[in-house]
């Protein structure tokens, strides 16, 4: 089945949150903070106020309610309070009858800043008493240790300190929205979120507004990857639309999206392996420092999945892992595909690849000696009660064909860096790596983590007709697809139409931890079991009817239910021991890459993926999904990074951060494995993020196979290749 | 209910059912302008419709489109043409609509997406070719791509895969439906006389 939002994507008529229009609305603009630590003497609005076409200024002393908001602590202040605790932050917001004079005004607010110290050092941060703090209490966010075992000596020991940087969801449609002020006083806002009702959650008691006054409909969503989880600009334009009377559009543009969202965590992350010396794994220590910037967002629930999954999906004994997430001056991280288990992930496969060598083994024989199956217990004692067949998938994908040799007349077009190349391709030299991911899905640690839904089967133009409601986000994964599958499939019904997202019926959790198809996905296949039921009841009733005369009878059938998965327990604080995950994930891929070794360029010529999603549903969008993955996965291995030096980015714009394009990204063999687990939804495992994991280490081990070199960091930059000192 | 809409049309939450969707308003014209705005006359046409409007030198063809024609099909991504979500074709050539200035249209024709499928709705084969190759996913490039493929066609540049790559790496998708859209392209090339790109 195809997308059934496709012909109005095609044809440009979908409206995305950037698209909506009112007539008389007025355009939010922000104005942000150009300091990573300051205090905030003064601000005067006068200026931007006296400006023609200026509605609005506001600042936190115009917040109605709550001054403070978050995903898990309430440490961001809607608008800065004093003072700012990274560049970006916002500081006040104007409202204009054209986005130019918004923006205009944004700029003639004067604010007085005292520049402080900017905390810029993860481990400084982490470790040092004598760190400034960035926030009263404390720079620690959370330590999260596991504690297996006592053995931390072993015939074979490597070690490696890592380091990831700091990646950018780079969403192609930027935060948006528009909020319309209700005649109850509460307000209407449609904007482009991950998860509705916790933005109403955290947007109502900002605005001093009981839940059901803040009504959020879902627009059109410009891609996401988990840099909507976080408010953006949602308490804003209310707070706009509120004061003003009038609609509120705010659109960010591509430099403040940098600055408008959280980021994926940079890490730092010392490891140490020990085993016998046919390489098998007697111990995994590891430190694993995640720098979460200035706001708490996610960065717990990051710091559990790096501790959980610190190991990778290997056996191992003995462990001894710290994982800790900390405050900084740097730009706020949280929520991005892989969320916490994509740099454990480069870091215990480029131990692997060295444990490999150490023993003389192949980095895939390594990997089989010691993967993880059904009945294996994870660093954290929970056992995998699934299939886990990652020795089987690892060795089919090394069985797969490779892309053949490159051929000696050699196209420009077909070496690293293209058609700009400046050689004749001598320096090129080939490499293979591969990569191994395990990735939970859906919310752990105990989260009470449900989807809802609503069906209703009544007869339209004389046909029966299934009306599909739920809040979870569409935000391109298909979603909407395969809620109308599960549908149609459940109750046999031709027509059905999914309803627009919104806050009146009850929340379907967050489009993230690749867990839509499984909770929203089971809570429809719920819902119609039990319309079914009251169907198959009325049948009874009446065998000699048909479907379309039991609904002229008795009307429309409706139906509401909320789906659960399994429950979940903490994480121990002590010694990280729980049954803290719902499901786990596994993908393995093999890269191959031409490095040219001179130029520090690299061309990925092909990579292969192996993945095990318990049950197809949409072999179309999962493959989409397994290449879009695979697509951010190279991106953070090769070329993706915000960098930041003094707690300020140096390169909010597509010509600076880059992210692959369609010559960047190869061709790919496909394995799906489908290994049913049966605490699931039809069997089914969420697909979207673990080859967003192990695409990286494919790729780095790769450009380490070709190039000899340790590269202990990604994204691996040209000078890291090119410029390394000679016998160094 | 509130009336709230794209300005060509359409629905702020993409009902895919009429009787889901919110009730339409006519567009104005109503749009606050910047004060002390110097003016243009400019005469263009817009999917074959002529267009005369006083233009500010300031406008790119990317915000006129979108904020002063209604035509939002046409997505900002970057604003600074580094995306590609913003191609249009200017007189059967592709160009980034953000880094063009509007004024700089005048006496030229302008195709955007909304002008790719026949006027009765029939989608073009590309547009076809997109959906059944699943070549998007959030569909915010998809505009852009539609008419980068458009013209990758009509250039003659499709001739293999590394061709297409090649002229459409201007285009960003970060959802990474790249193997699609390159599928979507190579299809439709071969189905259609290279030479006749846009119908």
């Amino acid at each position: 089945m195809l997308r059934p939002d496709g012909t109005l994507k095609v044809t440009g008529e979908f409206a995305y949150s950037s698209d909506l229009w009112l007539d008389g609305m007025l355009w939010g603009a922000t104005l942000r903070s150009p300091h990573p630590s300051a205090w905030i003497r003064s601000v005067d609005v006068g200026p931007a106020l006296a400006m023609p076409g200026v509605f609005a200024v506001l600042t936190h002393e115009d917040v109605p309610g709550e001054k403070f908001y978050g995903l898990e602590h309430k440490d961001q202040p809607v608008l800065a309070i004093d003072q700012v605790r990274y560049q970006g932050e916002a500081v006040a917001l104007v409202a204009a009858d054209h986005p130019e004079t918004a923006r205009r005004a944004a700029a003639a607010i004067v604010v007085d800043y005292e520049v402080r110290e900017a905390v810029v050092d993860a481990r400084r941060a982490a470790f040092d008493p004598s760190c400034p703090p960035v926030h009263a209490h404390g720079n620690l966010v959370r330590h999260q240790p596991v504690r297996v075992g006592s053995t931390f000596d072993a015939p074979v020991v490597v070690t490696g300190e890592y380091e990831v940087g700091m990646q950018d969801q780079a969403f192609l449609g930027p935060e948006s929205g528009l909020a319309v002020p209700g005649e109850d006083g509460g307000v209407d806002l449609y904007v482009a979120t991950q998860w509705l009702h916790v933005d109403q959650d955290q947007v109502a008691p900002c605005l001093a507004l009981p839940k059901e006054k803040v009504r959020l409909s879902l627009a059109g969503v410009g891609g996401a990857f988990g840099a909507r989880e976080d408010l953006s600009m949602q308490i804003h334009a209310s707070m706009l639309a509120l004061r003003t009377g009038k609609p509120v559009k705010i659109v960010y543009g591509r430099e403040e999206s940098f600055f408008g969202h959280v980021h994926r965590h940079p890490a730092r992350m010392r490891y140490e392996h020990g085993a016998t010396a046919d390489g098998r794994l007697v111990y995994v220590r590891a430190e694993i420092v995640l720098d979460g910037g200035a706001y708490c967002s996610s960065s717990p629930a990051v710091v559990g999945n790096a501790a959980s999954l610190g190991v990778g999906p290997y056996e191992v004994g003995n462990v001894w892992i710290d994982a800790y997430g900390v405050y900084t001056n740097n730009p706020p991280c949280g929520a991005m595909r892989g969320f916490g288990a994509v740099q454990a992930c480069y870091a215990y496969e480029s131990q692997m690849d060295r444990l490999a060598e150490a023993c003389g083994l192949s980095p895939v024989e390594v990997r089989i000696r010691n993967a993880v199956s059904q009945g294996s217990k994870l660093a954290t004692g929970q056992i995998v009660d699934t299939p886990a067949p990652l020795a089987d998938m690892l060795r089919e994908l090394e069985a797969m064909p490779g892309p053949g040799e490159p051929s000696a007349a050699r196209d420009l077009r077909s070496l690293p860096g293209g058609v700009a190349q400046t050689t004749h391709g001598e320096g090129v030299r080939r490499g293979v790596g591969y990569g191994v991911g395990i990735k939970n899905i859906c919310f752990s640690e105990g989260f009470d983590d449900y989807s809802t839904a609503r069906v209703r089967v009544e007869l339209l133009g004389g046909e029966p007709h299934v009306l599909v409601h739920t809040a979870a986000a569409e935000v391109g994964q298909g979603l909407i697809t395969i809620k109308a599958q599960i549908a149609r499939t459940e109750l046999g019904i031709d027509k059905v139409t999914i309803a627009p997202a919104d806050t009146s019926v009850g929340s379907a959790g967050s489009s993230s931890a690749s867990r839509q198809s499984y909770v929203t996905g089971g809570a429809v296949k719920a819902t119609c079991e039990a319309v079914r039921e009251r169907l198959d009841r009325m049948r009874a009733g009446h065998p000699e009817l048909t479907l379309e005369e039991l609904l002229e009878l008795y009307g429309p059938v409706e139906e509401t239910r909320e789906y659960r998965h399994r429950p979940t327990t903490p994480m121990d604080p002590l010694t990280g021991q729980g049954d803290s995950h719902v499901q786990l994930a596994l993908c393995v891929h093999r890269a191959v890459v031409d490095v040219d070794v001179e130029l520090g360029l690299v061309k990925v010529v092909e990579l292969a993926a192996v993945q095990d999603v318990g049950r197809i549903l949409n072999p179309l969008a999962l493959e989409g999904q397994i290449h879009g993955g695979t697509a951010q996965g190279l991106g953070l291995a090769l070329m993706e990074e915000i960098q930041v030096r003094d707690g300020k980015v140096l390169n909010p714009s597509f010509t600076d951060y880059l992210i692959p394009t369609i010559l960047d990204m190869p061709p790919m063999r496909l394995s799906i494995l489908e290994n049913p687990d049966p605490h699931a939804p039809y069997g089914l495992r969420g697909a979207g993020e673990p080859p967003t994991l192990s695409s990286t280490p494919a790729v780095a081990a790769a450009v380490r196979a070709a190039t000899g070199l340790d590269l202990p960091r990604v994204p691996i930059r040209p000078e890291d290749i090119a410029l390394v000192p000679a016998a160094g | 209910m509130t009336a709230i809409v794209r300005r060509s049309g359409g629905n702020p939450t993409n009902a895919p059912d009429g009787g889901l969707c919110l009730a339409l308003s006519d567009m104005g014209s109503s749009e606050a302008t910047l004060s002390s705005a110097i003016r243009t006359e400019t005469t263009f046409t817009v999917n074959g419709r002529r267009v005369q409007m006083e233009l500010d030198p300031r406008e790119s063809l990317l915000d006129v489109l979108r904020e002063r024609l209604g035509l939002t099909g046409t997505k900002k991504g970057c604003d600074h043409g580094q995306c590609g979500a913003c191609t249009v074709h200017l007189d059967g050539r592709r160009i980034v609509s953000c880094l063009t200035p509007a004024v700089q249209v005048n006496g030229q024709a302008v195709t955007t997406i909304e002008g790719v499928a026949a006027p009765d709705g029939t989608l073009h084969p590309l547009q076809e070719a997109f959906i059944d190759n699943d070549a998007l996913q959030c569909g915010y490039c998809t505009p852009g791509q539609v008419m980068s493929g458009l013209a990758c066609i009509a250039e003659g540049h499709a001739g293999d895969d590394d061709e297409i790559r090649e002229y459409l790496s201007g285009n960003l998708c970060r959802c990474g439906a790249y193997a699609g859209i390159l599928a979507a392209v190579r299809e439709t090339a071969r189905r259609t006389d290279s030479r006749v790109g846009e119908g």
